[in-house]
């Protein structure tokens, strides 16, 4: 029986079209629920004794056109940064991961080591960890001293990785025992179970919390500008500076909001795909 | 089977509420008009020892605004300004008579032992509703400094400076005077504050470092011995600028500004400059 001689019953199309006024419906109370508190808000807002003055100084089209070329050149600094900072710091927090979940213990020392560092990393306010980073080691005078926004990277890298690597940690034990011992009567050894019964479903597990701290590290990134590199919201700063008007912050914060969309799109997209496999619809 | 799929209506309200914290309106108090009244000459001048100019200066008293802490020997940048002042007002030089006053005892309010005081006193809006000051004798420059290692050290042009790696304190004049006159190549680093810079600079991490003539000379005289000056840039923005300090309402507060506008018209207090911070303190003009 395929799907063209399939002739719905009188029953089955009086259901769908109850479902299609339904939806309708509940299409039209959510616009009007939202045209109402939109209204609402406008009017509280434009309606303040010192709506004016704010305009005027977060909200000024001209300056907003003037600053936007250099809050766009800063913030092309962020993306680069962002791009080479996730990928270290996740590589760098599922090693540490693995590393913290090893069997045995012939392997205390490595796990404490990977223990010391989550702790230690997640700890360290991520300001002073750059400051450390930038403006101390180079003062060791070493041969070969890379440039500051490598080290400023570096420093994203390690305080992210911290996250990440308990992120990841949760994946992995949240992996049920039996599927552990299921592959290892399979002949699977250690190493095999991991790569293709563990990590697998523990990533997959995760992927909604791991996304969520890249779009952290997404507005952490431009803190590396206190050690020179001018990123959006430094630009935006100066911009600031030399107008006396905080409009290049709103633009700066904009952009940020833009950038931030696809990530966020793709996390939820990831989290409902996870929710359907799980109540098998 | 028909699968049946699902329409999800998704509504979204996003509401951005701006809280400001409120912010008191800039204060402008009115312009005196400065009229050069012919009450200025020296025997109708209420100066505190009649015929006599009493100025006044910190203790102790720094290169090269003063030299040797000797306000009395008319060296260095505002020992020369103090006696300028003091001959146009038609004091000799025996006639005037130095005291020693602290900078923050000065700018309060109160009772003054001095007829007027020269050390540093950046004009500005809050300290104008405690004292009186002159018109401004001195623009604050932006200065160059670097490491003696560096390779700009010992540079004389703008054009020079093409190739450095600049840094300067965010949101400052130093910013501007590295964007707007030096315009360098790359890109200029910013710092969130100087300690920072003087950090970057120190490590080698930038060629050179720009900030005021005060702090150039504040910095290469005590905090980083091994840096110098390699000069000072042309005025750019709106820079900061230096008054006599005078009691509030003072009545010598018009003959001083017009002493100090005469010097500044005869061209006086530029050669000065000159002498006295380019020269002699070794903050040469780049050009």
């Amino acid at each position: 029986m395929t799907l063209l001689d399939h002739v719905p019953s009188e029953a089955q199309l009086r259901r769908s079209a109850y479902r299609r006024r339904q939806t309708v419906y509940s299409v039209l109370v959510a616009a009007v629920s939202t045209a109402a508190l939109g209204t609402l808000l406008v009017v509280a807002v434009t309606g303040a004794p010192g709506w004016d003055r704010v305009r005027q100084s977060f909200l000024d089209p001209a300056i907003a056109r003037d600053a936007l070329p250099a809050v766009l050149s800063g913030l092309w600094l962020n993306v680069r940064l962002l791009v080479c900072c996730a990928v270290g710091a996740l590589v760098l927090g599922l090693v540490v991961a693995v590393l913290r979940t090893l069997r045995g213990p012939i392997f205390f020392p490595v796990r404490a080591l990977a223990a010391g560092y989550t702790y230690t990393f997640r700890g360290l306010p991520l300001i002073i960890v750059l400051y450390l980073l930038t403006l101390g080691v180079p003062g060791l005078r070493l041969q070969g001293m890379p440039p500051v926004l490598v080290l400023g990277g570096l420093a994203l890298v390690l305080t992210y990785g911290g996250y990440l690597a308990e992120v990841f940690r949760a994946g992995i034990e949240s992996v049920h025992p039996s599927q552990l011992a299921a592959a290892r009567s399979l002949g699977l050894t250690y190493r095999q179970t991991m790569r293709h019964v563990v990590l697998p479903q523990a990533v997959r597990r995760v992927a909604p919390p791991l996304l969520n701290d890249v779009v952290a590290l997404q507005k952490d990134v431009g803190l590396v500008s206190l050690a020179g590199p001018i990123d959006a919201v430094r630009a935006a700063q100066i911009a600031t500076a030399q107008s006396f008007n905080y409009t290049p912050y709103i633009v700066a914060g904009v952009l940020f909001v833009l950038l931030a969309i696809p990530l966020i799109a793709v996390t939820d997209w990831v989290t409902l795909r996870a929710a359907r496999r799980q109540s098998g619809g | 089977m028909a699968s049946s799929s699902r329409l999800l209506a998704l509504t979204l309200a996003g509401a951005v509420v701006v809280a400001t914290a409120g912010c008191a309106p800039e204060e402008k108090g009115p312009t005196p008009t400065i009229t050069a009244s012919p009450s200025c000459a020296k025997d109708s001048l209420p100066t505190r020892t009649p015929g006599k100019l009493t100025i006044a200066t910190d203790q102790p008293a720094y290169e090269p605004w003063f030299s040797d802490d000797k306000p009395d020997n008319g060296a260095g940048f505002e020992s020369a300004v103090a006696y300028a002042v003091a001959e146009k007002l038609g004091y000799a030089r025996a006639d005037v008579t130095w005291a020693r006053v602290k900078f923050d005892t000065a700018i309060a309010p109160g009772p003054k032992t001095f007829d007027f005081d020269i050390n540093q006193f950046s004009i500005t809006e809050e300290r104008k509703q405690a004292v009186d000051f002159s018109a401004p004798y001195y623009l604050v420059r932006q200065t160059v400094i670097a490491l003696k290692s560096s390779k700009i050290a010992g540079r004389t042009s703008l054009a020079d400076l093409r190739d450095a790696r600049l840094g300067a304190q965010v949101g400052t004049t130093s910013y501007q005077a590295i964007t707007d006159v030096i315009k360098p190549t790359a890109k200029p680093q910013v710092y969130n504050s100087n300690d920072d810079a003087k950090k970057a600079l120190q490590n080698g991490q930038l060629d050179g470092l720009v900030v005021d003539l005060p702090t150039a000379f504040y910095i290469t005289g005590a905090e980083i011995t091994d840096a110098v000056i390699v000069g000072q840039v042309p005025q750019v923005g709106t820079p900061e600028a230096f008054g006599l300090l005078l009691d509030k309402n003072s009545p010598l507060t018009s003959c001083v500004t017009g002493a100090v506008g005469q010097l500044t018209e005869a061209g006086t207090l530029k050669q000065l400059e000159e002498k006295w911070l380019a020269q002699v303190a070794g903050a040469a003009e780049l050009r």
